[in-house]
């Protein structure tokens, strides 16, 4: 004790201690506080990442947001359908061809996925969270307006920071179905049709020359998966499995996963057969 | 209850389980009488005297926390009125967050919540008042919840609160009944009648509020207060002389 420290002697316990300090983990905020990330070491004027990067020769790049994917909603006399494609990519490299870009909120509550695929799936879940917590205080199940606000307004306080996310929520509540747009640049809009993602273009070519409020259920899910396909055939930066969800008045539904190789010979098939 | 050592405190339990300052504050409320109907609410206060010199309009024992919801206190004025002011911006936030008006179940806990973290911390005493809280949720069904300040609610069909609270409780247990406030008029009347039997008789002693679905709420004015009371005590009298009659 005393003594010791006063000769100078070091005890073998004090190096044991050292060594846990050091494989001890960090204190990880979100874990407790899902709204306390870490900041980047910047001050927030700099805070646009996009901006701030530079590669070995100092030239600034420029990283790509334009949210590769394409995801579509819209809403119908038969409630709303979600579809989506499930390519990944990071540049010109596809990461995955096999990622589920719709996240199930709660059973009757879908979210989709755009831009960055951590910050959607992070803030959706934490979306998740809440949206029980409200139903269990309130004994009744949250609106879509609601949850679609929640979000929103998590998402605005990090604002400049970087975040890319662009959103559908979408699901059912007592004024029927609900259908949002939410982005990471605090943009909240209710609609009756949306597509979003860099094949957006392509898909809303089919997606507004087929739609009718009154369509069957049967015709609205061929109307999205014909419209997701068709960007996944023209979109480097979509492909893979085109994913349909119906969302009616007991919750939603998973109707089709289609690998959109698959589709494009059906629909070709379709028309040789019409020459 | 003594005066014990327990008292001084507010977070210190008693031997029994009592927090006596809560209990304490309890007696400091006088009365309100709320009733609730098929489609309208009903709440009633005991009106102070008030001295001549002093202009009625400032003692207002019963504020609108939003379009749909009345809140009528007994208890320290100055305390409600911190309790209203919370309240009134609390249902504008949940408009603003959630996009719907609130219902009488998340204000009323809301309040009750502001309450009881009082009664949960040191250098602070609990809310001198007993709230009762009525309106109408966006569905249309009416609801009537008591606060005390424990931070306790409870949901009613008609409750009263404050001084001789039983006495009017135990008149509307007997009097109460779905057809008595089927209509409006009956389920005044029976708010009237319950606070008359603790109160010196008289228009000028009460206030009378209420509120029907999707309408904005209505105080009544003196001389239909005065018309109601008339009948009142005319209906009295007939009772009175019936009994006599009997014997």
């Amino acid at each position: 004790m005393a003594l010791e420290s006063l000769h100078g002697v070091e005890r073998y316990q004090h190096k044991w201690n050292e060594v846990q300090e050091e494989a001890a983990l960090p204190e990880i905020g979100n874990f407790t506080n899902q709204y306390q990330l870490m900041m980047p070491p910047l001050p927030k004027a700099e805070c646009q990442v996009g901006e701030y990067l530079v590669d070995e020769t100092g030239r600034k790049m420029k990283l790509n947001y334009a949210h590769g994917t394409t995801t579509l909603g819209f809403k119908f006399k038969g409630g709303a359908v979600l579809a989506v494609d499930s390519r990944a990519t990071s540049g010109q490299y596809i990461g995955s061809g096999n990622v589920r870009k719709i996240i199930e909120i709660s059973p009757y509550l879908l979210g989709t996925m755009a831009g960055g695929a951590a910050d959607c799936t992070y803030w959706n879940r934490v979306l998740a969270k809440q949206c029980r917590i409200y139903e269990l205080r309130n004994r009744e199940r949250i609106s879509v307006a609601a949850a679609s606000k929640l979000l929103a307004n998590m998402v605005y306080q990090y604002k400049g920071y970087g975040l890319s996310m662009g959103v559908m929520v979408a699901g059912w509540d007592k004024k029927g179905a609900g259908l949002y747009y939410v982005d990471s640049d605090g943009n909240r809009m209710p609609g009756n049709v949306f597509s979003v993602g860099s094949g957006s273009l392509y898909a809303y070519g089919v997606l507004d020359s087929g739609y009718r409020w009154d369509m069957t259920d049967e015709e609205a899910y061929e109307l999205g998966r014909r419209a997701i396909y068709h960007a996944t055939h023209r979109d480097a930066y979509s492909g893979g499995i085109v994913r349909v969800y119906h969302i009616k008045e007991g919750g939603w539904v998973r109707i089709s996963e289609q690998d959109s190789k698959d589709l494009h010979y059906a629909y070709a098939e379709g028309k040789t057969t019409t020459q | 209850m003594a005066a014990s050592s327990y008292d001084r405190a507010i977070t210190v339990f008693s031997p029994d389980g009592h927090l006596f300052q809560v209990e304490y504050a309890q007696e400091a409320v006088k009365k309100v009488v709320g009733v609730k109907g098929k489609d309208v609410v009903v709440l009633c206060v005991e009106k102070k005297s008030v001295p001549k010199l002093q202009e009625e309009r400032t003692v207002r024992k019963i504020c609108l926390l939003d379009d749909h919801v009345l809140m009528a206190f007994a208890g320290l004025t100055a305390d409600a009125r911190i309790l209203v002011n919370r309240a009134r911006v609390e249902c504008q936030s949940h408009k603003l967050t959630v996009e719907d008006p609130v219902t009488l179940e998340y204000i009323t806990r809301f309040i009750a919540t502001l309450k009881q973290r009082y009664t949960q911390s040191n250098g602070r005493r609990p809310f001198g008042t007993s709230c009762l809280i009525a309106g109408f949720d966006m569905d249309g069904t009416p609801h009537l919840y008591l606060t005390d300040p424990s931070g306790t609610y409870t949901e009613w069909q008609a409750n009263a609160t404050g001084r001789s609270a039983k006495t009017v409780r135990e008149f509307l247990e007997k009097h109460y009944s779905d057809e008595a406030v089927s209509t409006e008029e009956g389920a005044i009347k029976l708010v009237v009648k319950a606070l008359l039997e603790v109160v010196q008789s008289g228009a000028k002693n009460v206030e009378v509020a209420i509120m029907r679905p999707n309408q904005p709420m209505r105080m009544l004015d003196i001389d239909s207060l005065e018309k109601i009371v008339g009948e009142i005590e005319k209906e009295k009298e007939e009772e009175a002389e019936k009994k006599k009659q009997k014997k």
